[in-house]
């Protein structure tokens, strides 16, 4: 393997010039390091930062945007890697099943330009809707798999994955964890190569998936899987820890920590990738040992391809195929796998946890939207973004939410199945309809289905952190470019009822959405106030509550805002509510629901 | 090496969404660095940044593996917030650790949600000498009191930080150097007069109890109210279904029935309020609390 970019820094030496990166960081430097010439992707927790680090490095060096999905975002590194650039795409683990078509397809084509795949999947849900093996993808579109466990490997595996994927000729896949992409650790970074770009190569057969090109493409696929095999197993990415004893461990990537901070003295075997399988090192290692345990977080991938070679593998009979691992969960596996003793499951404190859930910020353009969608008693389609939160109390109104783009064409289902008789609302955030929610409003006018789309434009991708889309008329490096006119887009599309409606107006927000509901056909309300975070946070003038006449009714407190509280004053035994002037921005939604005029702007 | 040396340091970093907690543990992590140390400090994004809890696990030493500190091995628990160093501390290890709090309490609309008479909210009821009797060493402080009166709230974390310098062998040059780096060049002097305050406040003795941090108790003192029994009578005659009792009532207890009277639907959440019965035009609601006779004992 191709390791010329490669310098090792084994632990323990000297670093002058380490710093602590994030994984994210990391894996955006290893490949700025490796000559990465355009890189692409849809935001996605926790991927979002590989991009945003990415933009940071100087524009001569690389293109790096904002793309509006991740199959969109695939599709724009494989024009490059067509044109003889190296290139990247990142996404979160379901941004994968958004671009999975793309890779299919361009697992048989193989690239020119080297091509990475950076997927960040998210063990534990801390911040999606499920927790897929990305591993299982990888197998499935036949394409390596390298699994950093630190910053440090992140940099360098993401770097010779450019190198692996020029060599034998396929996208490479970097996977990261949450754990790895949000975790700082000790890096030494090194300097940028520059690639020279290949030539266009005119070949048709290898380049236009037509049937009679696959079926020639696939066998050299199959072929290249072998010769990956092979080449794996002599990699110096893989890690041997010697140990004593006939008990070895089998791991790969963040388990890899956790295993090395639970067991002393047993022989480790950290494999550099997860799939395809280095068979001939697995072999070697497995020489002499009688029980193989392996410690891989979600699905037992590396495990059932041990198995399938007939070695004595075990893991998921100790080790959770769910949840996040952690130090607690790699020591109670090697407990019941016999190697340890369990630790004791004693808790010196006793105290009963208060549940803080996540909460639309204070201000939050979402809070009107919701509370008329809860007046409106309708069925909501939901979608994924900050606003999914209203799913609980005091806000709770979304009745279902599937994945990115899913709630406009739910709504039309909902719809045609002419079994409710409540209207039929989509709830969708503009960065989300910008990634999917176009195909399927179109799909609604074509089919005229009776629904209402509530667009919930708050100009911002919010949910990770604020990043700018093709309606915010700003790139990712904060150029100016064109800006999409959702009201003109929609129109476009033949809906015949559009209104944009002020967040920050109760009211008037009640009476659009009433009157969309009565409308037949598609009706869309465009709601219109930027997100209180980003680009700039907002901080206005706060409002206060007047204890004098404040009736305790407890009408604000159903915004679910986090400035307000209980004050220690009572009316009638209930508690009066009062309002933090640090947090508060003074959007006056909470003025709009008093029922006894008591909250005022507070006077400067 | 032997094994306690080899044994990297666990300091776990807790608070709300919005206060700082990342930057804390970014000065830490430097500084570790800056001495030599391999680091490792872990956070996650995502949700938690909407007003939840936020933590950030820092480890330094020779040589880290685990990003995360396992339960019980904490040497120091420092929480932005009340509750949220509550709700982490079985991460501290019971025998040495040392749990470092600001008394500033951030009560989220969701413990508000017993609106019965009487009813409050849902906040940590252990008292800060509750938890100090418990602990191996630790600190009580107002550090957001300390920061207002240095002249800017967000200083609250330097003063942590000046508490926590006492639980680590970091020269506090090295501490003020590496804070002078992370906090906006304007307030650097109220940042460091912060970590003065909150080191010597710290160094002044162990287990102690801000007086003001009082205002923690508050949380489990029980204002006596009588409870009551509520009956709602709706007289349907005089009911035109216009829907503003239905719209406007905070419990969401009542609505439209088939022929377009009001009804009261969820008569469990009723808190009797008497909101329906002030807004209703045709005087069609009326609400009635009568005390409860409590059971002689």
């Amino acid at each position: 393997m191709n390791q010329q970019a490669t310098v090792a820094v084994e632990k323990g030496e000297a670093r002058p010039k380490s710093r602590p990166l994030t994984g994210n960081e990391a894996i955006a430097r290893g490949a700025w390091e490796a000559g990465v010439k355009v890189a692409a992707a849809y935001p996605g927790t926790p991927s979002t930062e590989i991009m945003e680090t990415l933009g940071r490095y100087p524009a001569a060096d690389l293109h790096a945007q904002w793309s509006t999905n991740e199959k969109t975002a695939l599709d724009v590194a494989i024009g490059a890697s067509f044109s003889g650039v190296r290139a990247l795409a990142s996404m979160k683990h379901v941004g994968l099943n958004v671009a999975a078509d793309a890779l299919m397809s361009f697992s048989y084509i193989g690239v020119n330009g080297g091509l990475v795949i950076a997927v960040c999947d998210d063990p534990g849900i801390h911040s999606s809707q499920n927790e897929q093996d990305s591993r299982i993808f990888a197998g499935f579109a036949r394409v390596p798999v390298l699994e950093p466990a630190d910053g440090q490997e992140a940099l360098e595996y993401t770097r010779i994955a450019f190198d692996m994927s020029e060599e034998f000729d396929t996208p490479v896949m970097v996977r990261a964890t949450t754990r790895l992409s949000h975790t700082r650790s000790t890096v030494t970074p090194g300097e940028r190569i520059e690639v020279a770009p290949r030539p266009f190569t005119e070949s048709p057969a290898k380049n236009v998936m037509i049937p009679a090109h696959a079926r020639l493409r696939h066998p050299e696929v199959l072929k290249r899987e072998d010769m990956l095999k092979e080449a794996l197993s002599k990699s110096p990415l893989n890690r041997i820890d010697p140990g004593e004893g006939r008990v070895g461990v089998i791991t790969a990537g963040m388990a890899y920590g956790y295993v090395r901070e639970t067991l002393r003295n047993v022989p480790v075997l950290k494999l550099a990738a997860s799939y395809p399988l280095a068979e001939d090192l697995v072999r070697d290692f497995a020489e002499g040992l009688d029980r193989i345990i392996v410690v891989e977080e979600l699905e037992p991938v590396i495990e059932n391809a041990l198995l399938v070679m007939g070695l004595p593998a075990e893991g998921k009979a100790f080790f959770p195929r769910m949840g996040e691992f952690s130090p607690e969960v790699i020591r109670d596996g090697f407990a019941r796998a016999g190697l340890i003793e369990a630790r004791s499951g004693d808790r010196p404190y006793n105290v009963a946890p208060m549940p803080r859930p996540p909460v639309l910020c204070a201000g939050c353009p979402h809070t009107s939207c919701f509370m008329a969608l809860r007046a409106l008693d309708a069925r909501v389609a939901g979608d994924i973004g900050c606003y999914t939160l209203s799913v609980v109390e005091p806000l709770k109104s979304m009745d279902t939410c599937v994945s990115m783009g899913s709630s406009i064409a739910n709504a039309v289902g909902m719809a045609k199945a002419g079994t409710h008789t409540k209207p039929i609302i989509a709830t969708i955030g503009d960065s989300t309809f910008l990634h999917s929610g176009i195909p399927p409003l179109i799909d609604a006018v074509y089919n005229n289905a009776d629904i209402t789309v509530f667009l919930l434009d708050n100009h911002i991708t919010a949910m990770t952190g604020g990043q700018d889309h093709p309606a915010t008329g700003k790139t990712l490096r904060g150029e100016d470019t064109a800006r999409v006119d959702f009201e003109k887009l929609i129109r476009a599309l033949g809906v015949e009822f559009v209104e944009v409606t002020d967040s920050y107006d109760m009211a008037s927000m009640y009476r659009t959405l009433r009157e969309a509901v009565d409308h037949k056909g598609v009706s869309v309300v465009i709601s219109n106030r930027p997100c209180v975070l980003d680009p700039v946070k907002i901080k206005g003038p706060p409002m206060v509550v007047d204890q004098s006449k404040c009736v305790a009714c407890q009408s604000c407190m159903n915004l679910g805002c986090p400035a307000l509280t209980w004050s220690s004053e009572y009316f009638e035994g209930r508690h009066k509510v009062a309002i933090d002037p640090q947090a508060c921005i003074g959007c006056t939604l909470c003025a709009q629901v008093c029922s006894s005029d008591s909250i005022v702007p507070a006077k400067a | 090496m032997s094994e306690a040396m080899e044994r990297p340091k666990n300091v776990l970093i807790v608070g709300v969404g919005g206060q700082g907690v990342i930057m804390v543990s970014k000065v830490l992590a430097q500084l570790s660095l800056n001495h030599g140390h391999d680091v490792k400090q872990s956070e996650v994004h995502g949700m938690a940044k909407r007003g939840g809890g936020v933590f950030s696990h820092v480890r330094f030493g020779p040589e880290v593996w685990s990003p995360t500190i396992a339960e019980g091995e904490a040497d120091v628990v420092v929480a932005l917030e009340w509750a949220e160093g509550l709700r982490w501390i079985n991460y501290l290890n019971p025998e040495t650790g040392t749990f470092i709090a600001d008394c500033q309490r951030i009560v989220p609309p969701f413990a508000c949600r017993n609106r019965f008479r009487g009813g409050e909210a849902a906040y940590a009821p252990e008292t800060p000498e509750e938890i100090m009797e418990q602990v191996h060493a630790g600190y009580v402080l107002d550090a957001t009191g300390m920061a207002e009166r240095l002249g800017n709230l967000r200083a609250a974390n330097t003063v942590l930080l000046g508490a926590l310098s006492t639980a680590l062998d970091f020269p506090e040059d090295d501490w003020l150097e590496v804070i002078g780096h992370f906090v906006p060049p304007n307030t650097i002097d109220i940042n460091i007069a912060g970590f003065r305050e909150g080191r010597e406040w710290a160094l002044a003795g162990n287990k102690r109890v801000a007086e003001n941090a009082a205002g923690l108790h508050q949380s489990h003192v029980v204002i006596h109210q009588d409870r009551v029994t509520t009956t709602v009578e709706i007289t349907e005659e005089w009911c035109k279904g216009c829907d503003i009792c239905v719209k406007l009532c905070p419990e969401r207890c009542l609505r439209l029935n088939d022929r377009l009277v009001a009804e009261l639907a969820l008569p469990d959440l009723c808190t009797g309020c008497r909101m329906c019965e002030w807004l209703c035009p045709d005087f069609a609601i009326a609400i009635t609390n009568t005390p409860v006779r409590e059971a002689a004992e």
